[in-house]
């Protein structure tokens, strides 16, 4: 299998005139976790958005170059389905209000009108639950609402719905900005986790924690790609100065 | 010194208060005394024989108003059938596509259309279906309520859906839900509440009315439920009893006023209560 599951070449992206990321090149390799870190404003969810082609529903939203993914580019395939095998989790927990815990876990079959039996249904609540690291909370309420849980909770009941749908890769936008450090400790052990069955996306303007889970680090810096390499090294030894600087805190 | 402005504060404090609770007083009292003298003067004629029955030929005694309630309800199931749809889709896209000339301009048509005079869409239905069919009919009044309605459900169904987050909708389409899935199934669902307030609101609203009904369903003292012929309505039917000189008919019209009030206060009723059951968290 190859390692490189998702490619960029020279993607810019933005809205109407305004540019917000320009010239990425990336690749991001199977079952790692890559951070993509940078101050605020940097054009981090922009770029984060445009991997499943949210960004695009944005009026007067702009893209140009490449994103591959199994080296297809995704502005070729069917938006649809880009969103099926690329999985999101957004900064503020999002569970679907007016359902059950169960029914928010299979809502991505329930939704696109997929039929699947009972069976696998319960196989697919249990496995996903379970992966999200929610199963044992929730076993008992699995017909409660959603909205019921806990913040912490609630944001890995999404995870958990992302996952149901069995995506190759799974993006994080900020996914612990909405929760306090506990809840924070349990997603990030979490995301370590699952990279055995995902390839992991997560933006995050949290530096410590891009350095305790990732594999992979992307410094994003005025819409530009600064550095991307290995986080030990990205960490340890920055080739750039801008990052250094971001790293120590001079700005950002 | 310093107590002293304290205690005119307190003082200029209390008379606001008594102010404003004088004058919410003089909103709630005029309710109060419509309630009254309808109840008064409508619950002597309250039977079975008067909600079941039909009007007695002039000049006899007794007599009901069955066909006046079979008659609303011919109408407002027509103005439904007609605006809800129509209008829930006008308002889903108004919320959806908040800027823009058209979507302006639809709205800015929305708020003079609710600004039309009742009687100048009775007109409109009148020259619209009346003429063209030669004759009154439960269907033109049903089309002139029709019109009346759907402002006050393309204004509700557009707040409730603006008030549900945008990180909703993108859920559902991050897991690849095409887009009128995603309306269809996860915004309306949640805003599901506003909307049918909105609607019941809508029917209260048109239960009432008389002047788009006189050019069109006319009113008529049979029973009938076909759409086609004139049906009667109960504020036509009070319309109707009350300009007449027999105290007999007066007596009448109480007790249709009666029924209609109560329709109307219970339809505002239940919307409270589907405001406040269905209430979605997010």
């Amino acid at each position: 299998m190859e390692s490189t599951v998702l490619k960029t070449e020279d993607f810019g992206a933005g809205f109407e005139d305004n540019e917000v990321v320009r010239s990425i090149n990336l690749s991001i390799e199977r079952n790692k976790i890559t951070a993509i870190m940078g101050p605020s404003g940097c054009g981090k969810t922009t770029f984060i958005r445009c991997i499943n082609r949210m960004h695009e529903l944005v009026p007067g939203a702009t893209s140009s170059g490449k994103i591959l993914i199994d080296n297809e580019n995704i502005y070729d395939m069917d938006a649809i389905i880009v969103r099926r095998k690329i999985g999101m989790v957004f900064q503020r927990p999002n569970p679907f209000p007016t359902m059950s815990i169960y029914d928010n876990v299979v809502a991505g079959y329930n939704l696109n009108g997929i039929a699947i039996t009972k069976a696998d249904k319960d196989r697919i609540v249990e496995e996903s639950l379970q992966k999200a690291a929610l199963w044992a909370e929730v076993k008992n309420s699995l017909h409660r609402k959603g909205t019921f849980l806990s913040g912490g909770q609630q944001q890995r009941l999404c995870i958990a719905r992302a996952l149901a749908m069995y995506p190759e890769i799974l993006l994080l936008d900020e996914p612990t900005s909405a929760l306090d450090p506990k809840a924070t400790a349990h997603i990030e052990e979490l995301v370590v986790e699952l990279k055995n069955s995902v390839t992991i996306i997560q933006v995050t303007h949290n530096i410590p924690q891009a350095a305790r889970i990732s594999d992979f680090t992307a410094f994003l810096y005025l819409g530009e790609l600064v550095e991307f390499g290995p986080t030990e090294k990205v960490f340890t030894v920055p080739r750039d100065k801008r990052t250094e600087q971001y790293l120590t805190g001079k700005f950002g | 010194m310093k107590e002293r402005s304290v205690y005119k504060r307190i003082l200029v404090d209390r008379l606001f208060k008594a102010l404003v609770i004088c004058l919410s007083c003089i909103i709630i009292l005029p309710m109060f005394f419509i309630l009254y003298f309808i109840v008064r003067n409508g619950i002597s004629v309250i039977n079975w024989g008067f909600l079941l029955s039909l009007p007695k030929p002039m000049g006899e005694a007794g007599g009901g108003i069955s066909n006046a309630i079979v008659g609303t309800v011919i109408l407002i199931v027509i103005a439904s059938i007609i605006s809800i749809p129509i209008g829930t889709l006008i308002g889903i896209y108004l919320s959806e596509y908040k800027r823009g000339r058209f979507p302006y301009f639809s709205r800015l048509s929305l708020e003079i259309l609710q600004g039309i005079p009742s009687i100048v869409i009775g007109i409109i239905a009148y020259i619209w279906i009346v003429v063209p069919v030669g004759t009154f009919s439960a269907l033109s009044g049903g089309v002139a309520l029709a019109i009346m309605m759907l402002p006050v459900i393309v204004m509700s169904t557009e707040e409730t859906l603006k008030l549900i987050p945008d990180t909703l909708k993108e859920a559902s389409l991050a897991l690849g839900v095409p887009y009128p899935r995603t309306i269809l199934k996860v915004v309306l669902p949640a805003g599901l509440s506003g909307i049918v307030t909105g609607i019941i609101l809508g029917v209260a609203r048109i239960a009432g009315e008389t002047a788009p009904l006189l050019f069109t369903a006319f009113g008529s003292p049979f029973m009938s439920t076909n759409i086609f012929k004139p049906v009667s309505s109960l504020p036509l039917l009070v319309f109707n009893y009350a300009t007449s000189p027999y105290p007999d008919l007066h007596a009448l019209a109480w007790g249709a006023c009666f029924v209609l009030i109560v329709f109307i206060l219970s339809l505002n009723l239940i919307a409270k209560m589907v405001t406040r059951r269905w209430k979605v968290q997010f």
